[in-house]
């Protein structure tokens, strides 16, 4: 497939900012608890909105991959059937809650809504947190759902894509609430630093094992399939257009073998090993935080980029010689 | 219930693209706007057809022979490019079982592009919707046609007659019984998409004809050389001398 820009942006900003409200709340509940010193309005709100942003951003860049955006709110309309629509509906309403999570912190709107057993106060932003974790996940899944449902293409159609989806965007956000929680509440990094170490070694866990299934799959569809003649020999020599079409353009990444062979280690040392390194150095190190989420970033960027690259379309099969 | 679809025979396609340009002419002018087309006339023409011929080669020389391949879009009775389309533009009739994109719903999200796996959508770039084969449906409705004429484009198009067109839910159709009577079959079994459009495999037809049968046995010319002759004065024109 040819890796789109728009969807690559989409689905790491997106990943990054449900990461990071999981990681704000996960930290609210264990200080709900007393595991954790609570921490101020001011920090849970505005990393609620450093959360926001990124969403936004996810946002913006998703309308790039349309054709006609002005027709965008259509989208939500087939939610019964197609993932896609889901995700356009999960995406605003996550959204919308992270907004109230984090207004209701900043504006100190939080009034009790019950009391735990145990004396601990379940106020509004709590509610807020739950259904905002809920739905954090629900995205997870429907985006990861768009790529995995596709049977065809074998690459994607695995549990591990909703697995990684997860474990990735879990990843990048718990780094970056660690250099968050650096500048903003420094004796909390440690807290984040460390789910960001188990989240990213679970994810590169994750993202190792699907290359290793992918590198073992066999094609179900081959050309004796693809035009039903049963013979070992077939060569196309014509595929019905001189200059290309949509067909050659959408289906191929059109980058060389060693480009291929490139990336695949750039994003695995980019996107686990250097951050999961700069996280245990950061440990001590506070700045080194940043650097990590940023390379990891990038890393998951061109994870991504493989990700599209990687899946083989049975389409093109039918597009192999232009003649 | 109806499937409307088209049986290609590739024992008879010859690769002529009368097809591709039929198609292509009447699903250009039509209510619907132009199919885009980019750089014409141009060093690398590129633009949207509904219907494309693709040339195969099978064998190995000298033992090969030229597949020519015509692929629009099968109209699978169960379609998976349909259940992505979070618009609901792509749709299935249930009248007739065509699989139609409505070009006003359509958000040009290339997803159904990726869930069908024969390659049969193509993105139109300047209409930035997505497009695909109709079965001429403003054809082969349309009553002030001849009935004649209510075919799709490319059927009434193709000089060898290598396209049918028809219900092949009718058992007593043409397209069933060709799909029957000479081993029709669908493309990518293995996805269980169930395509309407069916393919006619290459048949090779032989007659053994044994030497004795060249030649009549009862010929009264076998012998030759005992013709007589004919007289001076007589005709010399060889029918008449014959006898």
């Amino acid at each position: 497939m040819k890796p789109a820009f728009s969807v690559i942006f989409l689905t790491t900003l997106i990943g990054a900012a449900q990461g990071l409200f999981l990681a704000l709340f996960t930290h609210q509940s264990y200080a709900l608890f007393g595991l954790l010193p609570m921490q101020s309005d001011d920090f849970y709100g505005y990393g609620s909105a450093l959360a926001l942003a990124l969403l936004v951003g996810g946002l913006i860049a998703s309308f790039f991959h349309l054709g006609r955006p002005e027709r965008a709110w259509r989208s939500a309309t087939q939610w019964r059937t197609s993932w896609l629509s889901r995700e356009v509906i999960v995406l605003p309403a996550f959204m919308g809650v992270v907004f109230l999570f984090g207004a209701s912190h900043l504006s100190g709107y939080r009034p009790e809504v019950v009391t735990l057993p145990g004396g601990q106060i379940v106020d509004l932003s709590t509610v807020l947190g739950v259904v905002g974790t809920l739905l954090a996940f629900a995205l997870f899944i429907c985006t990861a759902m768009i790529y995995a449902c596709l049977r065809f293409l074998r690459e994607w159609h695995s549990p591990l894509t909703v697995i990684n989806y997860i474990l990735m965007g879990g990843a990048s956000g718990f780094v970056l609430a660690a250099f968050y929680a650096a500048s903003a509440a420094p004796d909390q990094a440690d807290f984040f630093a460390g789910w960001a170490i188990i989240i990213t070694l679970l994810a590169f866990a994750g993202r190792w094992a699907s290359l290793v299934r992918n590198a073992r799959l066999k094609p179900k569809s081959t050309m004796q399939t693809a035009i039903g003649i049963k013979h070992p020999h077939i060569v196309q020599r014509s595929m019905g257009a001189m200059g290309g079409s949509f067909n050659t353009r959408e289906f191929f990444h059109g980058k060389s073998g060693s480009f291929m062979r490139t990336i695949k280690p750039t994003f695995l040392i980019l996107a686990f090993v250097l951050p999961l390194a700069l996280l245990a150095l950061g440990m001590l190190t506070p700045g080194l935080l940043g650097l990590a989420f940023v390379l990891q970033y990038v890393g998951l960027l061109a994870e991504r980029w493989f990700f599209f690259a990687q899946a083989n379309h049975p389409q093109n099969l039918y597009y192999q010689t232009i003649g | 219930m109806t499937q409307l679809a088209l049986v290609i025979d590739l024992n008879v396609c010859v690769g002529c693209s009368a097809c591709v340009t039929s198609c292509k002419e009447w699903n250009t002018s039509g209510s619907a706007g132009p199919l885009c087309d980019e750089n014409p006339y141009g060093l690398n023409p590129t633009g949207t057809f509904f219907n494309r011929v693709q040339t195969f080669e099978i064998g190995q020389y000298p033992h090969s022979e030229t597949l020519h391949f015509p692929k629009s879009c099968l109209h699978c009775e169960d379609p998976p490019c349909v259940p992505v389309c979070p618009t609901g533009a792509s749709y299935k009739r249930k009248e007739d079982g065509i699989v139609l994109v409505d070009y006003d719903k359509c958000i040009g999200c290339k997803y159904c592009t990726w869930a069908c796996p024969y390659g049969a959508r193509e993105f139109d770039e300047k209409a930035k919707v997505m497009k695909k084969c109709t079965l001429c449906v403003d054809r082969i409705y349309d009553e002030s046609m001849s009935e004649a004429d209510r075919k799709p484009s490319c059927v009434k198009a193709c000089p060898t007659s290598a396209r049918l067109f028809g219900d092949i839910h009718d058992p007593e159709s043409e397209v069933s019984q060709a799909i029957r009577e000479d081993g029709g079959y669908a493309l990518m079994p293995e996805w269980g998409t169930q395509p309407a459009n069916h393919y006619l495999p290459r048949r090779k037809t032989k007659i053994k004809i044994h030497e004795d049968e060249l030649e009549r046995a009862d010929n009264p010319l076998k012998v030759e050389g005992h013709l007589p002759k004919p007289g001076k004065d007589e005709s010399s024109m060889d029918d008449a001398s014959a006898w």
